[in-house]
């Protein structure tokens, strides 16, 4: 039998867990930058539609997944979905929702570091009197694992080691114990200091501490709406596949926190409440605190330079620590501690979530106990995030958030819409979404779920492989089909990487750019080995249950 | 801005109450309450 016997402690709990598993870093740090970089305020409207119809339906489908395959027993993707139909290769694709959440894991702990990390800078004055460029510097000086401030030898590895053995612990404590706990400060604690932030982001006036835009013209930068934009694909590409990351769907992960559900319970009112309060982390905290602040105080034109350059991680870490000093020394470190905080427990969160899935199949298919299957995943994730440490320059921590935290995604939710709507099939899977609710499901749901979220979700596979050159749909398809190079097909064959080192000259770039094509091609073996190696262990689990007779 | 701002909070808001104000369902303690037969791998209906 099965030594896994948890359950969730209370149903708020069981929310805020699956809220805190969907709300990450990139509520505050990617849907801004997205909104700027898609319309604004027009952007908004592709992306609530494709919640209503994408999003919502995939947590309705990813959660009574999940109670169906506890009812069995199965607390990992690739049982809960063998249950779900005789043919035998379904369990090898529920394989995506272990492999992903590992992958994940090992670059997003490295990530969840920095966060931790800074807020220790914060709390020490680290910032306290740096320019803009000074707190830049500090950014590339730690990730190129340069001179610590605070004297720690490889501090950046120090954060890592420090993130990782708290995660470890906390997942070992149990579901309820742990991360049900952690949930329960955590998102509070979020909320808290997004709301004094997001207060701070909404009251900037133009010549006070030396800000030269009112907030009003960064939140007006935000919001205001480019029709123009509304009719593109790639904005509605973009809505979709900002739905899919804010959710944390397509992951595994909500399957397996649904799983520990008693099967009488309510899934779909539990679904809606945990996927609408991410949408207010979002929509509401997000919008609120990193484009108003750093357009209050560097203006329209220095942010939009910022954020094609950098992207939303790069203004998070590079220039607001540099903003929150102009609120004073005292206030600047309450905001750092605050901000950096916020983004820990969005991490940190997220990160328990991508823990439990191995965690789960551990239990259910090799009897372990919870602790050493815990501390496994850990040492699963040191050793696989440390090449996102040691050669993050060299585009390794890039490769592994493509590859898991992208693809990765999209394949295994178009896979799980068509297994649920037609293998299993729509009467039964409605019944499974609507047994124990304790709100009516609106009846056109059946008809988005077997038809609509498929076709969303394939659109936005092909859209992903086949990107036109500059995103240009209308001009590709008149003028012939030139591929993106963000596309996947482009990316497989490392077409950016191979034009820059056909172009360079300097030879230190060369040297720099076939290392780098080295690490990337390195990278992508190392993902497709341990994807293959989690196959052989669910081949194992399955002879095994098959000898047992439990299958 | 603010009525997308406020069209999120209130349905997190209203989702939220629904769940606090939701009576726990009792635990099932009949045979006949438990008595589901959910197949396995059933085949597709």
């Amino acid at each position: 039998m099965s030594a896994n016997k948890e359950s969730w402690g209370s149903r708020v709990g069981l929310i805020l867990a699956m809220a805190g598993n969907a709300v990450g870093l990139g509520n505050f740090l990617r849907f801004p930058v997205q909104a700027v970089q898609n319309g604004g305020g027009a952007f908004i409207i592709p992306y609530l539609i494709c919640f209503l119809v994408m999003g919502i339906p995939l947590l309705w489908i990813e959660w009574s997944m999940g109670r169906f395959g506890g009812k069995f027993g199965h607390h990992s993707t690739p049982f809960i979905v063998d249950t779900m139909h005789k043919n035998r290769l379904w369990k090898y694709i529920g394989v995506f929702g272990i492999w992903t959440n590992i992958a994940v894991a090992s670059y997003y702990c490295y990530l969840e570091s920095w966060t931790l990390s800074y807020v220790f800078h914060s709390l020490g004055g680290t910032f306290s009197g740096l320019d803009q460029i000074g707190v830049s510097n500090f950014f590339d000086e730690y990730v190129s694992l340069g001179e610590s401030t605070f004297g720690i030898p490889y501090e950046p590895i120090f954060f890592f080691v420090i993130c990782l053995l708290l995660n470890t612990w906390i997942l070992s404590q149990g579901l309820a114990k742990g991360v049900e706990r952690v949930a329960k400060i955590g998102m509070p604690l979020l909320i808290v200091f997004g709301m004094f932030l997001a207060y701070k982001g909404f009251t900037i006036t133009a010549g006070e501490n030396g800000a030269i835009n009112d907030s009003s013209v960064g939140l007006n930068f935000l919001w205001t709406p480019n029709f123009d934009e509304l009719w593109s694909p790639t904005v509605w590409l973009a809505a979709a596949g900002q739905i899919f990351f804010t959710l944390s769907v397509g992951m595994g992960t909500i399957h397996c926190y649904a799983s520990y559900v008693r099967s009488k319970d309510d899934i779909a009112l539990n679904a809606m409440s945990a996927g609408w309060m991410n949408e207010f982390v979002e929509v509401v905290l997000g919008a609120s605190i990193l484009i108003p602040i750093s357009i209050g105080y560097l203006g329209i034109d220095g942010v939009v330079d910022l954020v094609n350059k950098q992207g939303g991680l790069g203004l998070g870490f590079r220039t607001l620590p540099y903003l929150f000093y102009q609120w004073g020394d005292v206030l600047g470190a309450v905001a750092g501690v605050m901000w950096f905080g916020l983004l820990f427990f969005a991490g940190i969160t997220s990160s328990l979530a991508m823990g439990t899935p191995w965690i789960g199949f551990l239990q259910d298919e090799f009897n372990w106990r919870r602790r050493p299957a815990a501390w496994s995943f850990g040492l699963i994730v040191l050793v696989l995030g440390m090449p996102t440490v040691l050669f993050f320059k060299y585009g390794v921590f890039d490769e592994y958030d493509y590859w898991a935290g992208t693809v990765s995604l999209v394949v295994f939710a178009l896979f799980e819409s068509i297994l649920f709507a037609w293998v299993f099939g729509m009467n039964k899977g409605w019944r499974e979404i609507t047994s124990g609710a304790d709100i009516k499901v609106p009846g056109i749901y059946k008809f988005i779920i077997k038809f609509v979220t498929p076709l969303l979700l394939l659109w936005v596979f092909i859209g992903s492989l086949i990107t036109p050159k500059g995103g240009d749909w209308a001009g590709a398809l008149s003028n012939g089909w030139e591929l993106d190079d963000s596309s996947i097909i482009n990316k497989i064959k490392n077409s950016n990487l191979k034009r820059q080192l056909a172009e360079a000259t300097d030879p230190a770039v060369i040297e720099q750019l076939q290392d780098t094509l080295f690490f990337v091609n390195a990278s992508r073996i190392l993902l497709v080995v341990v994807f293959l190696s989690i196959a052989a262990l669910v081949y194992i689990a399955y002879k095994k249950r098959v000898r047992e007779g439990r299958i | 801005m603010l009525s997308t701002m406020l069209l999120v909070t209130g349905a997190m808001g209203y989702f939220f109450y629904r769940v606090l104000n939701t009576p726990p369902k009792p635990e099932p303690d009949s045979f006949l309450d438990n008595d589901d037969e959910i197949e396995r791998q059933a085949p597709r209906a």
